[in-house]
């Protein structure tokens, strides 16, 4: 594994993966985003023939990280399945039992239809919009929050919010008509945009303004471009 | 034998009602016909080709029914007319009804293709008309029927129209699948008759005989045999092709500006030339004006308004991105004669014949014979009437293609359409079409398969991979692993979920357009498609040019670009994904013969015999040749010159944009390999450029050797960042593969969890299962059609048989002037480009008028 890229926000100490996870120190939390478990089984499932290795890769990837890591917590900023209930999943849950140990939040996003008795049964805790954690917000899909244009502020504490759902990516451009695109993480003033972690999604082309920052993931290198 | 026939008497006294004579070719076909011979007819649109099959048709039916062939009706499916176009097939079939309602007789004439109604369709499968139009699509639709078999028992003749159109895509493959089929379907009813005699003479009768018609290209005898490949084997005598010996008279004339030298030399100031184009537009009843791209179409429907407003309402706009609607009502206008001009793409090359057309004018290079010829052909559309094509250039070179043409033309030097092999996304489709049917039987398919000349030299070992793919989704069978799509019931593969088999049909058909976004103003109103790609790249406020408006881009919403009028000067015309053929291996051989005759020029006063353009061109020839030299049939001219941008080398082999990309590719690998060096490169259909800031170590001692075919292929994957380009068509093949699936028609929600795009898919077929074949079939492509592989194979073979020129001029050249503006635009913004254009411009000018001071 890489080594990690240390970025602080509010004087808490993140540490940023090319494996497309997040890890918040003080709260001993990885933090990862639309995973999108079983997406592979349902293409599959309809005749479309995805290498189903790409699941189990996944799968694998996020062990290493909870390893490395060693977090309390999982948190899941949405989209965890792709889907309705399916084979692979049920290889999810074999891989849960082995993990029991580890607690799960997630935090309900488009994706996640499966029925609430699924989660549980899991040792998913599941929030259906937002979850929150000292001045920390987690939701699926940024424009869900209301008021997300400013800082979020309850009495006089800051706040900010991590979200997912976008799949962001980068676009850098060479000499010439050149151009090459980069999954991504996006840090703004208010909120974060976090990769998505299965290596089966497509990006969405974010635009930073000047002052934001964002980290493009090439290959095994996180490169901080602005 | 012909002459002696009923038929034949019949269809004869209809001619001689009509006031007229079959022409030889026609009465060819029709012997052949009754003879059950199966064949290619050659003739050019608009003389009575459709008649030369479908009268030999009827012929053939007069003659086994002479007692009751008017009264006899329900005779089964006896003609199937496989027609690229639906816009084809109402006219086919008006004319087939006329002949047939002319004679009395009960022969219904069907149509089936995506516009043809539900109850239509089943009405047509109930009770088959004798004669069904059909395109492609259609076809393979329905093969994926349930008792498809039972449609063709009667069939006689099974006859491809435009053939030549077919032949070199991925439709052709289809047509060559659907035909080994149905072959063997006919071949097959014959067994389920009894008794011997019955059988003996029922195959006599039910031998199926196979037709293309096509126009003139370079490979007739491939065309023929492609065709025919499927059925050899249970005919008695070899193929034949029948040639129709009509000449279509075709006059060129170019549009000369009136300077040449000071004539902008660079690729898109060729709209200064409008002002001479209203004039032609004037002087004739309607002009079809082509253009090689669609926007440069946009920029010349709008500079022809704006030089002659009157003609506002009289001038219409047709290409690819334009609506649908709007595109038909351009169409119907031409027929009825309404319009006075439209600014057209290719968009126009095909399609229904326009009448009231006088007049083509060809803006640019057409890059081909070919297709010059069909354009040329689209103004008097009559038997025996002359076509009159304008030739208007780009940049004054191009003249050069003028004349080529015009000889091309004289020796009928046309291109090939090369015929597409093992296209393993088309077979897949076809086997799941087959499933998701009657089901299928492996051992009979592969021999049938075999039997097509797509997949003659298809392995086993393919074959089972293809099988593997689709039955168990191309792993080994896991534990979590729900794949499914073809099942095995007892030895038969056939799709049965109802799901499965629906998605399928809706994406039967290998025409993949790129993914379109709809543009629709904010205050309602459609304007038209346009690429995905390009929206993709704007920024809300840009202006850009669709359908003849200037529109600022105001966002995207629910997949459709949202804009409004602008009335803003500047606007980006978007580089749609078209347009971009390379020259053709034809018409840069005659290109290439065309400079010969230039050195002859230049060495004699008497100028009369040479080509009108060369002559206007002398100037521009005389000042290459002073400066460097005017290339031979049999050189090669490099030339390295310095300017203050760096070392630049100019090589002009006239071999198209495409293998002139690989050449400078590999040149520049080459190269490097001498000395550490990097290049940038610019190409156009002529030549390539590649600029150093260093000299480049090319000279007489090694140049042979830099342009040796030997270590080609491995040079190139080593040269050329093939993923990229492998990237881009893996679209294609996944989408007529069947991994992608592009939705409901107008059920975008239910399938959302199934959406994906072709490049991630890339990525994770790349990644997890780098053998795939499809994969590897996006990367043959490549190597087949981005680079012309065969192509650039025969140019180095050339060129280590020609004299290679090494020239150092001190300055630039009209030659590499065009390439050098190409490479200016990759950096430069289009406006500072004209500027740029213009100085470097002035400098040439400033020079040969002091040469002539001297």
């Amino acid at each position: 594994m890489h080594i990690p890229v240390s970025h602080k926000i509010l004087n808490q100490q993140f540490w940023l993966t090319t494996d497309r996870t997040m890890y918040w120190e003080e709260e001993k939390a990885l933090i990862v985003s639309d995973l999108h478990f079983g997406k592979t089984g349902h293409f599959r499932k309809s005749g479309i023939a995805i290498p189903a290795s790409v699941y189990k890769e996944d799968l694998q990837r996020l062990v290493v990280q909870i390893q490395y890591f060693q977090p309390r917590e999982l948190i899941i900023v949405g989209d965890m399945f792709h889907s309705h209930a399916n084979k692979e999943l049920e290889l999810f849950l074999k891989w849960r039992s082995d993990l029991s140990d580890i607690k799960i939040k997630l935090i309900r996003g488009n994706h996640d239809v499966l029925e609430e008795g699924w989660y549980e049964n899991a040792g998913i805790q599941l929030s259906p919009l937002t979850l929150s954690m000292h001045q920390f917000h987690f939701v699926h899909d940024i424009t869900d929050l209301p008021g997300r244009k400013e800082k979020i502020t309850k009495g006089k504490e800051v706040s900010y919010c991590f979200s997912g759902h976008i799949h962001p990516g980068i676009r850098i451009q060479g000499s010439g008509r050149q151009s090459l695109c980069f999954p991504c993480f996006y840090f703004g003033k208010k909120y974060a945009v976090l990769p998505a972690f299965s290596r089966f999604t497509g990006v969405a082309m974010i635009y930073p303004e000047a002052e934001e920052e964002v980290f493009a993931i090439v290959d095994q290198e996180l490169i901080r471009l602005q | 034998m012909l002459k002696d026939s009923i038929g034949y008497k019949v269809i004869l006294s209809w001619f001689h009602s009509k006031g007229i004579q079959p022409f030889d070719f026609q009465e060819e076909t029709w012997m052949h016909i009754i003879d059950k011979h199966s064949g290619l007819v050659n003739a050019p649109t608009g003389c009575g080709k459709t008649f030369s099959v479908f009268l030999g048709a009827l012929i053939d039916f007069i003659n086994d029914n002479p007692d009751n062939y008017k009264s006899k009706s329900r005779n089964h499916l006896r003609l199937l007319w496989i027609t690229p176009l639906r816009a084809l097939a109402k006219d086919i079939g008006r004319a087939m009804r006329e002949v047939i309602d002319d004679l009395g007789m009960q022969w219904q004439v069907g149509i089936r293709n995506g516009d043809t109604e539900t109850n239509e369709r089943q009405k047509q499968i109930r009770q088959m008309p004798e004669v069904l139009i059909i395109t492609p699509e259609s076809l393979h639709l329905l093969l994926a029927q349930k008792n498809y078999p039972d449609v063709f028992k009667n069939l006689k003749i099974l006859a491809v129209d435009e053939w030549h159109e077919l032949l070199g895509s991925k439709r052709g493959v289809q047509v060559e699948l659907a035909i080994s089929r149905i072959v063997h379907l006919v071949d097959r009813s014959q067994m389920t008759v009894d008794s011997p005699e019955n059988r003996q003479l029922s195959s006599a009768n039910r031998q199926l005989s196979v037709w293309g018609i096509s126009a003139t290209i370079g490979n007739l005898d491939q065309a023929q045999e492609v065709l025919t490949s499927p059925i050899l084997d249970k005919i008695k005598s070899p193929p034949v092709i029948v040639k129709a010996k009509l000449d279509k008279r075709i006059e060129i004339e170019s549009v000369f500006p009136d300077e040449i030298e000071k004539y902008p030399w660079a690729g898109h100031l060729g709209i200064k030339l409008v002002h001479k184009v209203i004039p032609i537009i004037e002087n004739s009843r309607t002009t079809l004006i082509f253009i090689n791209t669609r926007g440069m179409s946009e920029r010349w429907y709008q500079e022809i308004l704006n030089v002659a407003p009157e003609l506002a309402g009289a001038v219409a706009l047709h290409h690819g991105s334009i609506d649908m609607e709007l595109r038909l009502w351009v169409e119907e206008s031409l027929h009825s004669g309404k319009l006075k001009a439209v600014v057209c793409t290719s968009s126009l090359d095909l399609g229904v014949d326009f009448r009231p057309v006088e007049t083509v004018i060809q803006v640019g290079s057409p890059k081909g014979v070919a297709r010059f010829l069909q354009r040329a052909g689209r103004s008097g559309h009559q038997p025996g009437e002359l076509s009159k094509i304008y030739f208007l250039p780009t940049h004054s070179l191009e003249l050069v293609e003028a004349a080529a043409l015009k000889s091309a033309m004289k020796e009928n030097f046309i291109e090939s359409r090369e015929p597409m092999l093992l296209c393993f996304d088309v077979l897949i489709q076809y086997l799941g079409t087959l499933a998701i049917g009657e089901g299928f039987f492996p051992d009979i398919i592969f021999k049938e398969i075999s039997s097509t000349y797509c997949f003659r030299e298809i392995k086993n070992e393919e074959w089972l991979e293809i099988l593997h793919f689709i039955t168990e989704g191309g792993e080994a069978l896991q534990q979590y692993d729900e794949y499914r799509k073809v099942e095995i019931i007892n030895g038969l593969y056939k799709i049965t979920s109802r799901r499965i088999a629906m998605r399928h049909r809706i994406h039967i058909g290998t025409i993949v357009s790129d993914s379109m976004m709809k543009v629709k103003f904010l205050s309602g109103g459609y304007v038209g498609v346009i690429e995905e790609y390009f929206i993709s790249r704007l920024n809300p406020g840009d202006i850009f040019t669709l359908a003849g408006r200037n529109l600022e881009f105001l966002m995207i919403k629910e997949m459709t670009a949202i804009v409004k009028k602008s009335n803003a000067k500047k606007s980006i015309v978007p580089s749609w994904n078209g347009g971009r053929m390379p020259l053709s291996a034809n018409l840069g051989y005659m290109l290439r013969k065309k400079f010969n005759e230039v050195h002859h020029l230049l060495g004699t006063r008497n100028t009369e015999n040479a080509d009108i353009e060369l002559r206007k061109l002398k100037p521009l020839f005389e000042l290459q040749q002073s400066l460097s030299h005017v290339p031979r049939e049999n050189e090669l001219l490099i030339e390295q010159i310095e300017t203050s941008d760096g070392i630049h080398l100019f090589v002009y082999p006239f071999e198209g944009r495409l293998v002139h990309q690989a050449m400078a590719a590999l040149l520049a690998f080459r190269i490097s390999r001498i000395l550490p060096i990097s290049f940038s490169f610019a190409m156009n259909d002529y030549g390539f450029e590649l600029l150093s800031d260093q000299p480049i170590p090319l000279d007489d001692s090694n140049v042979y050797e830099i342009f040796s075919g030997e270590g080609l292929t491995a040079d190139i994957q080593r040269s050329i960042n093939s993923a990229e380009m492998a990237r881009r068509k893996f679209r294609d093949v996944a989408v007529i593969g069947g991994l992608i699936f592009q939705g409901y028609p107008g059920e975008y929600k239910k399938t959302k969890h199934l959406q994906s795009s072709a490049g991630l898919l890339f990525n994770v077929f790349s990644e997890y299962d780098p053998g795939n074949l499809l994969l590897r079939q996006a990367y043959h492509e490549v190597m087949e059609q981005e680079m012309e592989e065969a192509r650039l194979r025969n140019m180095l073979d050339r060129i280590s048989k020609s004299k290679i020129i090494l020239r150092f001029p001190d300055r630039l050249t009209p030659f590499c002037f065009p390439i050098k503006v190409d490479s200016m635009r990759e950096d430069l913004s289009s406006e500072k480009l004209e500027d740029r254009v213009k100085k470097m411009q002035q400098q040439l000018v400033r020079d040969t008028d002091k040469k002539r001071v001297k």
